[in-house]
């Protein structure tokens, strides 16, 4: 990003992106800080501890033993009514997906950075983007960034979206190659950020004077009427969560000169070939799309930065004058394709036009994706009408006894 | 002013005010619900349960202060964070009162619990310990005697392991106060909840409650069980303060541990040769408590 592009106050940072996810919850005045370290996720809540312990953050940091306990702390401090930040990765996720279906359903308005890297076995840190994807059906919003300032904006718009719609967000981005990628970073004055995200408000919070009762059922025994009713409204609420989002991005760009689209569109309007892609690829893959460009391919930039609630409208319109479709997953849904693909053909079925869809994946398990790489499936994608299969490897050949 | 009634005989005046009203849908006998109602009556009204995944939801759900259901596994993480809440909304009095089962607390919910002592989280943790799964119907816990057939360990292969020692386990992370207590000596029960009131930290308390669903006996027996339990010295009611001081309550009246047994369908398989096995490890087990103990004091 270029640095002109700061408005406001504030001032310019060299920040790895876990330094930016622990700047934006410092300056969303987090109260409740409840974490259990992971790599690549750990400098994220040391920073967290450091702010706190020297005064710069007024918040409670609980060191619980567990992912699982730190998000089962949240979910009731966030009850308590409080604001609440935690950060994750991989197992640690994996470990807290009971937890992630109750703050969900149980309308939390928690935050959390997940730092992206692999599942085992074998117990591994490279990167690999399954971890935050599998977690697509607990409720919670995702939001994918591309670039440390995106970073640290995500996570103080993500409180404000969080807390008008009573959900819980993630803020996702990849582990090592953003997590500890050094980045000039405008970081806001806390003033600036105080006036965009007000202390939150809540109708209900744990109050002894007010006793009322917090993830339990109306009476001795679940009425499945009553709460059939209530997850109807889980999926209301992220419906009115895309609209919320939006409106929020139009006011955090007034305030801090900066935006971020559900998707992002770069040279895709006139693409026979649009790549969509998340994350580090695609914002390596903005270079990818100026050399083919250079050399006459018409090729353009789909980026999801919004992948929960999905914005299904938003895709199928960009996707609609491309003659062809190229999916680059981290990820996947074993037994069937990579998630983002996945999501694209479902979203595609009901749009007028269904440009075929090539679904790549690579980079999984610590493999790299280099700029070659990205080249190669949208060149692949140019010279081939359909794909071969629903699956194409990208640099991952077949096991050979 | 707050009403308060005496209990004359104890000496101990306890307030008026009922937080857990009648109405609840526990089972007939359930001393867990009567216990909880003396609990809270003496740690409200600035007081906020929270319960997990137990058949004490059935009796929790009724209550009339703050409510925070929580997963099974993380009752000591849900206190934990209701506490955070209260304290950086800078309300250091209102009370956090977790209540969990005995597998909710030994088994499924430990990991959590023991982080939860380690870092001396400030809320009072009751375990109502009925020796089994008895929400789920009464298969086995950590809790659960050697020798009893809970559903997981069928005759002809009952549980052989003997009862996980919580309160050994509780005390060794040294927290403020552990306690035993049951509804058969509610003017104990009393005494050590308005003492526990008075700390801050973790304090643990682990409450005998004799299920007549589970261990089948008559609904109307469950005090009964309760004393005996104690008076067979199969459930010492004692304290432990900092995890150092151990006093260890005698009771009173002494029965023999075969007529406490004999009482409930669960040991009904029992031959003469397994009690008296029984009274040879409940008399061991009195032992090495008494040889922990810090102070013997008449119950």
């Amino acid at each position: 990003m270029a640095l002109e592009e700061g408005t406001g106050r504030g001032r310019y940072e060299l920040l790895s992106g876990a330094y930016s996810a622990a700047c934006g919850a410092m300056l969303s005045r987090a109260q409740v800080v409840a974490a259990y370290p992971i790599t690549p996720q750990s400098t994220v809540v040391e920073r967290l501890s450091e702010y706190i312990a020297q005064g710069e953050l007024d918040a409670k940091f609980i060191p619980v033993e567990s992912e699982h306990s730190a998000l089962a702390v949240l979910a009731s401090a966030s009850a308590g009514g409080v604001r609440t930040f935690t950060a994750t990765a991989r197992q640690g996720l994996a470990l807290m997906h009971e937890v992630l279906h109750w703050a969900g359903r149980g309308r939390c308005p928690i935050v959390m950075a997940v730092v992206s890297a692999s599942l085992g076995p074998p117990p591994d840190i490279g990167m690999e983007q399954d971890d935050a994807p599998a977690q697509r059906d607990t409720g919670w919003m995702q939001f994918y960034c591309q670039s440390n300032q995106e970073i640290l904006d995500s996570i103080i718009q993500a409180y404000r979206i969080a807390e008008l719609v009573s959900m819980p967000v993630m803020v996702c981005f990849d582990g090592f190659i953003m997590s500890h990628t050094y980045e000039p970073v405008f970081v806001p004055d806390r003033e600036v950020v105080d006036g965009f995200l007000p202390p939150r408000q809540t109708k209900f919070k744990i109050d002894p004077e007010n006793p009322l009762r917090f993830f339990a059922s109306p009476g001795a025994v679940a009425g499945a009427g009553y709460l059939s009713k209530l997850r109807r409204r889980v999926q209301d609420a992220l419906e009115v969560a895309k609209e919320v989002v939006g409106q929020i991005n139009e006011e955090f760009y007034q305030h801090f000169g900066r935006r971020y689209d559900v998707i992002e569109c770069y040279r895709a309007e006139d693409a026979e070939v649009i790549l969509v892609a998340m994350t580090s690829v695609a914002s390596m893959a903005h270079d990818v799309i100026d050399e083919l460009r250079e050399a006459g391919k018409k090729a353009g930039l789909v980026r999801v930065r919004m992948f929960r609630p999905f914005p299904k409208q938003e895709i199928v319109a960009a996707l609609q004058n491309a003659s062809k479709v190229v999916v680059i997953d981290r990820n996947i849904s074993y037994g069937r394709s990579g998630i983002l693909a996945l999501e694209l053909r479902a979203a595609m079925y009901s749009a007028p036009k269904k440009p075929p869809i090539f679904g790549f994946i690579g980079g999984v398990a610590g493999l790299s994706i280099t700029p070659g790489r990205i080249r190669e499936a949208i060149e692949y994608t140019f010279d081939h009408r359909e794909p071969d299969d629903e699956i194409i490897w990208l640099g991952i050949p077949p096991w050979e006894e | 002013m707050e009403k308060l009634r005496t209990l004359k005989q104890f000496g101990i005046e306890v307030p008026e005010a009922e937080y857990a009203p009648p109405g609840h849908t526990a089972c007939a006998g359930c001393p867990g619900a009567a216990m909880m109602r003396q609990m809270l009556k003496l740690l409200g009204p600035k007081v906020v349960l929270t319960n997990p995944a137990s058949c004490s939801g059935y009796f929790a759900r009724a209550v009339e202060v703050p409510l925070c259901r929580c997963l099974f596994e993380v009752a000591a993480a849900s206190g934990t964070g209701i506490r955070a809440a209260l304290d950086v909304t800078g309300d250091r009095e209102t009370i956090v009162l977790v209540w969990a089962g005995d597998g909710g607390t030994a088994d499924i919910g430990i990991q959590a619990l023991s982080a939860a002592a380690e870092r001396n989280e400030d809320f009072i943790y009751a375990c109502y310990d009925n020796e089994g799964y008895m929400m789920t119907g009464m298969q086995r816990s950590s809790y659960t005697p050697a020798r009893a057939w809970p559903t997981t360990t069928p005759l002809p292969q009952p549980k052989k392991e003997r009862k996980k020692d919580i309160v050994g386990i509780m005390a060794a992370h040294r927290i403020p106060y552990v306690a035993t207590a049951t509804i058969a000596y509610p003017e104990d029960l009393i005494r050590k909840v308005l003492k526990a009131k008075t700390m801050r930290g973790t304090r643990f308390f682990n409450l005998l409650a004799p299920c007549p669903t589970g261990w089948r006996f008559p609904p109307s027996l469950s005090v009964k069980l309760a004393r005996m339990a104690v008076e067979g010295r199969v459930f010492p009611l004692l304290e432990v303060e900092d995890g150092l001081r151990w006093t260890v309550q005698e009771p009173q009246g002494r029965i023999s541990v075969g007529d406490y047994i004999k009482m409930q369908g669960r040991f009904g398989h029992l031959r003469e040769a397994d009690i008296e096995a029984i009274e040879n490890s409940v008399h061991e087990e009195w032992e090495l408590l008494l040889a922990k103990a810090s102070r013997v004091c008449e119950l």
